[in-house]
């Protein structure tokens, strides 16, 4: 059995189907991508994985345990974490009361202490600005937020949902590498970006997502080699 | 001269009565972003809870306040629970959903008419209980007790809520959810839960709005109706959803209320609350504290 399986998914908004037997898997300790263009449907599986939305068809397991109807909230309990597309931030709140609501599951509210220190380590930009409200961050400091936020919940698995979006390219860079930073430091992370090029060569393997429906998959690696991905998504 | 300082102070304590009487509307709207068609008739209820726990047992009116908060809290816990959470639920992508407001109209007409029913039409007051027409005299001036007590009230309440919503993980976890309902769900909070906390402590604080005014003001079924319609204009004046807002809304009311007077016939008190309403409204719509909606 898989870390995180998903199983031939199907799901509507309204009737409007925008994923159709989808199915994929994640095992601990990996990093895997998901890439696809705008409206391919990424957020809405991230977003179904949380539970924000539930599928009509197909099941979902999280360490061998059914995610059925179950609410966002339980999902984090289980040690699934989000961050969303855009970043979400808590826009009049302080950096510091960011974080802390990050830790408010109760899995992790008793680490809370121990997990400041190690988001403050890994982004010593956000210790010295714990009292600006988030609204007033630069970009990157608040993708840093949403990604040091979504630590703070204390993740078994981490799910990204396009880090990179609109953030000028030495960040980009420097983002991804806290990634995988993260990941070695024991996270598996589900991560899903346009940017193939940067989040394939750090992934272990990789999904490609076209109108609701798995169209590749395979090791990154192998992934990056593909022609049709070079074609579509790396402009070669 | 000294009878419009006289005025003016009686204005401010009373003012910030009312204050305390919008304070768990705005709370309510700043979280749930709902207007609460109920909260005066909440009031209505507090008041009564006051009255008959001071006129069974003799007390001091202000020892109330150790029944009258748990009591009202968990009575708004409750209603948003039972009655107006399964219709968030049905409407969870609506961001205003106006069945929640026909609901909670619903809510006052239901309480406004059980309490007529179960204790008639009378006005009550508590009659003898120290409070009562006490004066403080500074110079020549005579400042209503009751009302400075209910000034203290209203000050400590605000600053407690304040407190609250800035410094503990479930203040925190309702600003958040003011703010992003579904980033915060993302963060593993329970919304709901949220919403039943906020219209706790809303529906708690109009209870010692009650608690203050029990002792010098009657009780009746449609006693709220009074403060509900002071209460909107509040809460507009001050910014929907700033607390501190609230207590500053109430007392620029209470002022025009008390001041105006000895200059106009008293006719025009309230167009000039009521046309401060609109003006406000046309030059800053979001109050005069309205940051959005945090604390
Ligand atoms: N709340 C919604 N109601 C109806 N349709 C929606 C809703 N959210 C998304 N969709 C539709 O579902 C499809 C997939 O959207 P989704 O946001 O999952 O795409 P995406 O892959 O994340 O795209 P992007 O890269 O632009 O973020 C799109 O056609 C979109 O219009
Ligand atoms: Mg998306």
């Amino acid at each position: 059995m898989s870390f995180l399986e998903v199983e031939e998914i199907n799901v509507f908004y309204g009737d409007v189907q925008v994923i159709f037997d989808l199915s994929l898997h994640v095992e601990e300790g990996e990093v895997v991508s998901i890439i696809g263009g705008n409206g391919a449907g990424k957020s809405t599986l991230l977003k179904t994985i949380s539970c924000l939305l539930h599928p009509q068809s197909g099941q979902i397991r999280f360490e061998n345990a059914l995610l059925q109807n179950a609410t966002p909230e339980e999902i984090v309990a289980r040690g699934i974490v989000q961050v969303p597309e855009g970043r979400r931030l808590f826009s009049l709140m302080s950096v510091y009361d960011n974080l802390v609501v990050g830790a408010y599951n109760r899995r992790a509210a008793g680490s809370q202490e121990e997990s400041l220190q190690q988001v403050y380590t890994m982004f010593p930009r956000l210790k010295e600005r714990t009292s600006q409200i988030a609204m007033t961050l630069s970009g990157g400091e608040q993708q840093m937020v949403a990604i040091a936020r979504g630590l703070m919940a204390r993740p078994k698995l981490l799910m990204l949902d396009e880090p990179s979006l609109g953030l000028a390219p030495v960040l980009i860079k420097s983002i991804f590498k806290t990634i995988r930073a993260i990941a070695d430091q024991g996270t598996t992370v589900l991560l899903v970006e346009q940017d193939v090029n940067h989040s394939l060569s750090l992934s272990d393997r990789g999904y490609v997502l076209e109108h609701g429906r798995i169209a590749m998959e395979g090791q990154a690696a192998h992934l990056l080699e593909d022609p049709h991905i070079k074609a579509a998504y790396l402009g070669l | 001269m000294i009878f419009v300082l006289e005025d003016t102070i009686n204005g401010i304590l009373m003012g910030s009565i009312y204050g305390l009487t919008a304070l768990g509307l705005t709370i309510i709207f700043g979280v749930l972003k709902v207007i609460n068609f109920a909260h005066g008739s909440m009031l209505m209820v507090g008041m009564y809870v006051a009255y008959w726990a001071v006129a069974l047992t003799g007390l001091h009116p202000y020892m109330a306040l150790f029944v009258v908060v748990p009591v009202m809290f968990f009575f708004g816990y409750y209603v948003q629970d039972l009655i107006i959470k399964p219709i968030f639920k049905a409407e969870k992508e609506v961001r205003e959903p106006i069945t929640v407001i026909i609901v909670t109209t619903g809510i006052w007409y239901i309480l406004d008419n059980l309490t007529l029913l179960l204790f008639g039409p009378d006005y009550r007051i508590l009659q003898d209980n120290p409070l009562r027409g006490k004066m403080l005299e500074a110079g020549q001036m005579l400042i209503s007790v009751p009302k400075l007590w209910g000034f203290c009230a209203a000050v400590v309440t605000a600053a407690s809520v304040y407190v609250f919503f800035q410094k503990t993980r479930m203040g925190r976890a309702i600003r958040a959810t003011s703010l992003d309902r579904e980033a915060a769900s993302l963060m593993g909070i329970n919304q709901y839960k949220v919403y039943n906390i906020a219209f706790g402590i809303g529906t708690a604080s109009a209870g010692i709005a009650a608690i203050t005014l029990v002792p010098f003001f009657n009780v009746y079924p449609t006693v709220g109706v009074l403060f509900d319609i002071k209460g909107f204009i509040i809460v507009v004046l001050g910014g929907l959803g700033s607390i501190w807002g609230a207590i500053v809304g109430g007392i620029i009311i209470g002022l025009i209320e008390s001041v105006a007077p000895q200059f106009m016939t008293a006719t025009w008190t309230e167009a000039i609350v009521y046309g401060l309403f609109l003006l406000v409204l046309f030059v800053k719509p979001s109050g005069l504290f309205g940051v959005k909606y945090d604390w």
